[in-house]
């Protein structure tokens, strides 16, 4: 579609720029059909309109997340309803792989997600049919290009209690924890913040306007691009951590060199 | 007995008694000075060979000593620190440290085993010399006592000498008076009971200080709220956050627990609590939005917000205190009053 479009308009044009648009858009549309087919036997181009969109949604919806959340997604026993969630959640629920979840637990965890970007965004729509919920974001609130000092300000205040100050994660009550936050997708954080999924409190747009969402997302790349300076940060988990390693390493090596001063010589 | 070592005798009495078990055995004959032991050669005392192997290795210490210090120097350069670019500083700290860190080891360790070694290494016996002085010196320094007291009649001008130990008592007073002027002039358990809330301050954002509409907390959410006016104090701004800080939440109503007299402390599920721990005042903000559990991260107290955070789990012994807040005809959150105890960990006037 996207070449026929092209080669309408290179009429007016050189005449081989019709051709190069034509084999640009063939690598792309064969690039993008490599990516997303990858382990999926029934991927298809992603579908043209909208309505076709919520209908591969509803498809994959049926076959992958209907026996807990059930054929509405009214939600059933084994798991909430999805009415009222929005597209952003199901961005990031299963653009992380916690949905589907593996097995149920006190918390899903992250793995790498069953269902290609065209099926989940196909599932988003589905579900945003159903009812109002947030919806994706302007790609320009997580460009990560903020105030990561302003980001690092807000993210000590509202995030670092559970997630690190170095967003290394924390453990929460009764086996549930807060994930790691390194190398993360901006959407994915910008979709956490959002919903607030599973144990996280919701951090809505009038809490942290979006422009503050970008700048902890900045925050985020920026720890993620530069190194401690420090040296080893050993997780940066804090006194865990260095306290094992001191008392291990460091202690360890001062009794060595006492036996080795103290001891006669051969 | 039989057995018994020759050198001790068994305390007289208990020799006849077989059954008490108390027999203490003490030495008759003294301990006898073993002597020290036999001087023990090392390697390189009985080999040459094996002399100046020990030999070339302190000088191969010495030299990596030197090869690490110009090392560290150039590392310096060759790593230089560039503004705004952290990997920099990371190359530089850790290949100066790196390096510097064999400059100065190698020297230390070659000296040691220079010394362990090489150096004269027999055994030799030092007497400590008498802690007392010889009766010539103890009886000049009584002399110059007794002639210093005499020359200037210390003991026989008594009115002189006892205004004199007067004066000395009276001198530090001044330091006193303005020492006690570095404790707090204030009486700091009334600053402990009592925080920026008032009646009408309007809840704000943290750290931003934009004050929140009741709308804008959506159930689930959870704010870091600070008192509207902290982030413009000028003094003490640390201190007053230290105990205003609050945890605003919105849960379902359902799923809200509350108690007759406090039912007018919260707004639509909107509940404030203080953030600062009842154990030791650590910030209780890791909230779990579905469990509605908030757990302390220092020692592990978990608060339950649904039953007004009761303590579930861990050393604190009280519930987070709660600030009674409504709106405003503007539709802003403000606090109703001031919190109705003290905010966090016990202290000695508090007694509990």
């Amino acid at each position: 579609m996207t070449s026929s479009k092209a080669n309408r308009r290179s009429g007016r044009r050189h005449p081989m720029m019709g051709v190069l648009l034509l084999v640009i858009g063939l690598f792309a549309t064969g690039g993008v059909y490599a990516a997303t087919s990858a382990g999926i036997a029934h991927a298809d181009t992603p579908p043209e309109s909208t309505l076709a969109l919520v209908d591969e949604g509803e498809r994959l919806f049926m076959a992958n997340c209907a026996s807990c959340h059930g054929l509405n997604g009214e939600g059933a026993q084994s798991g909430p309803t999805v009415i009222g969630v929005g597209a952003l959640s199901v961005d990031f629920q299963v653009g992380t792989g916690r949905m589907p979840m593996a097995a149920s637990g006190p918390q899903a965890a992250k793995k790498p997600a069953q269902f290609t970007q065209p099926q989940i965004d196909a599932l988003g729509a589905w579900v945003a049919s159903l009812a109002p919920g947030p919806g994706l974001p302007d790609p320009a609130y997580y460009a990560a290009d903020g105030d990561v000092a302003n980001g690092a300000e807000l993210f000590r205040v509202n995030c670092a209690m559970c997630h690190n100050v170095a967003g290394a994660g924390g453990a929460l009550t009764e086996g549930k924890y807060a994930p790691h936050l390194r190398d993360l997708e901006p959407i994915h954080v910008y979709g956490a913040m959002v919903t607030g999924p599973q144990s996280m409190p919701v951090f809505n747009d009038m809490n942290l306007s979006p422009e503050e969402k970008n700048d902890v997302i900045s925050y985020l790349n920026y720890m993620d691009e530069n190194p401690s300076v420090g040296g080893f940060s050993l997780g940066s988990l804090g006194p865990v951590s260095e306290g094992l390693f001191i008392w291990i390493i460091g202690l360890g090596g001062l009794i060595a060199v006492a036996i080795w001063l103290t001891a006669r010589s051969n | 007995m039989a057995d018994k070592p020759p050198s001790t005798d068994l305390v007289a009495g208990s020799s006849q008694d077989d059954n008490d078990p108390g027999t203490a055995v003490v030495p008759s004959e003294g301990l006898t000075n073993p002597g020290l032991p036999p001087e023990h050669l090392r390697v390189t005392d009985l080999d040459p060979k094996e002399e100046k192997k020990a030999e070339r290795r302190i000088a191969f210490f010495f030299t990596l000593s030197i090869v690490g210090s110009v090392g560290a120097a150039m590392a310096y350069v060759v790593f230089p620190i560039i503004p705004g670019d952290m990997q920099s500083v990371r190359f530089n700290n850790m290949f100066v440290g790196l390096f510097a860190a064999v400059g100065l080891l190698g020297v230390g360790i070659g000296a040691v085993h220079w010394a362990k070694s090489l150096m004269h290494g027999h055994e030799l016996v030092e007497e400590r010399h008498p802690t007392r002085g010889t009766e010539e010196s103890r009886s000049a320094a009584i002399e110059t006592f007794a002639q210093a007291n005499k020359e200037s009649g210390f003991t026989r001008r008594s009115l002189v000498r006892n205004t004199l130990i007067g004066a000395m008592i009276a001198t530090p007073v001044p330091a006193v008076v303005l020492f006690r002027d570095l404790a707090p002039s204030y009486d700091p358990v009334k600053l402990l009971k009592q925080t920026m809330w008032a009646e009408g301050v309007r809840l704000a954002k943290d750290p931003s200080g934009i004050p929140i509409k009741a709308s804008e907390v959506t159930i689930g959410s959870a704010f870091q709220v600070i008192p509207e006016g902290l982030a413009e104090l000028e003094y003490h701004r640390i201190e007053e956050k230290a105990k205003a800080a609050v945890l605003l939440m919105r849960l379902p109503i359902d799923e809200l627990n509350v108690s007759p007299e406090r039912e007018t402390w919260s707004y639509q599920g909107i509940v404030a609590y203080s953030k600062i721990c009842t154990h030791v005042g650590c910030p209780v903000a890791l909230y779990e939005q579905q469990t509605h559990h908030l757990l302390c991260p220092c020692h592990q107290s978990a608060f339950n917000v649904s039953n007004e955070c009761e303590v579930i789990f861990g050393p604190a012994a009280r519930p987070l205190p709660q600030l009674p807040i409504t709106i405003d005809d503007e539709g802003y959150l403000v606090a109703q009053s001031d919190f109705t105890e003290p905010v966090g960990p016990s202290f000695w006037e508090r007694r509990r």
